[in-house]
């Protein structure tokens, strides 16, 4: 964790209840936030404020609109690599220098890199894949979602 | 990424789902950031793209209400907020009952992303993928303890992969229009399991 990323203890009430009722939507009208505020029982100027804060911290990392990108047209795929604990770091740097690589995590397992690539097209997965392991000497394993039964990434906090 | 690669991504978009108009790519791309912090955001971005706010209003529930925005709001950074131990637990399921089974495992709040993905065999046997999110491993573990129960799990041989370190988290990338947001902590290691 970076040094000065905040504690979740830095949060008050307020805080959280509007992180916990902006990952549930945002209104589209005239004026939002004003009809956030109301709902949280505060007012507009208060939360725009504490919006601005949250992500100035990067307790939030975005505030927009999240995307169905196969609806876009784009691809996604999870990928596994299997990287020795001596090269991982190496691997690593290959692989989180790929603009397709959206995020990258080290997990406790043989298959211990597991990442997601972000496409304009399906093609362009293989290929992205292929180039990765050119650079980095080790084979991808390719996981792109078949069905999905679930998504809803919300964490009261 | 300049204007004219822009345009020629929007393009290209558009040749592939050809339901989006040119006004709904450009406010897509407008808002992609995120939505400005003003009383009326909306207003702000319309301006931006020389149209009115009503019509960036009834464009915005539009895409929504056809699932190309699948919602608004905010992401967190869930280690920042306390949820540091991060399961994805992967499950070898007969073909036949994964559907049953993911079906079984979205009644639970506590998953939060439940896939079926293709074996690669004979290394990787596990066919159905599930996100558990928590505070604490035993608080993971109590939980998967509780599927395994409560969707008659004890026949299927399963893994629990914790995250140990978190290289990269963005926001929805696509076509390339998108910078990370996160990228300049795409360092950010986080120890803490």
């Amino acid at each position: 964790m970076r040094p000065d990323a905040a504690r979740p203890d830095a949060l008050d009430s307020l805080d959280r209840r509007i992180i916990n009722t902006l990952q549930d939507g945002f209104p589209v009208s005239e004026r939002p936030y004003a009809e956030v505020a109301r709902q949280l029982g505060t007012d507009e100027d208060t939360l725009l404020a504490r919006l601005k804060r949250l992500l100035d911290e990067r307790i939030l990392t975005r505030f927009g609109p999240m995307y169905q990108a196969e609806r876009l047209g784009g691809a996604f795929s999870l990928v596994a690599m299997k990287v020795p604990p001596e090269d991982f770091d190496r691997v690593a740097e290959i692989v989180n220098g790929f603009t397709e690589v959206a995020h990258n995590y080290q997990r406790e397992h043989a298959f211990n890199m597991w990442f997601v690539l972000a496409t304009e097209t399906p093609e362009a997965i293989t290929d992205v894949l292929r180039r990765i392991e050119q650079a980095s000497g080790y084979p991808c394993y390719n996981m792109p979602k078949l069905e999905e039964y679930y998504v809803r990434l919300r964490l009261p906090v | 990424m300049d204007m004219s690669a822009f345009r020629e991504h929007l393009r290209q978009i558009r040749s592939r789902v050809g339901f989006l108009e040119d006004t709904d790519l450009a406010l897509i791309g407008a808002i992609e950031k995120g939505l400005p912090l003003s009383p009326r955001p909306y207003a702000e971005v319309a301006a931006g793209l020389g149209i009115s706010e009503q019509e960036v209003l009834r464009r915005l529930a539009a895409l929504r209400n056809r699932g190309v925005i699948k919602r608004l709001g905010v992401v967190v950074r869930h280690r920042e907020l306390g949820y540091r131990a991060n399961a994805m637990v992967v499950w070898d399921v007969p073909d036949d009952t994964v559907g049953e089974l993911g079906r079984c495992f979205s009644g639970y709040d506590f998953v939060t992303l439940c896939y079926r993905r293709p074996r690669q065999l004979p290394q990787w046997p596990y066919n159905l993928f599930c996100m558990i999110h928590g505070k604490t491993r035993d608080e993971v573990q109590a939980r998967i303890a509780q599927l395994v129960q409560e969707c008659g799990l004890e026949s299927v041989q399963h893994q629990v992969l914790f995250s140990r370190r978190r290289f990269k988290q963005c926001g929805a990338r696509y076509h390339g229009v998108t910078t990370c947001p996160a990228l300049a902590d795409a360092r950010e290691a986080d120890y803490a399991t």
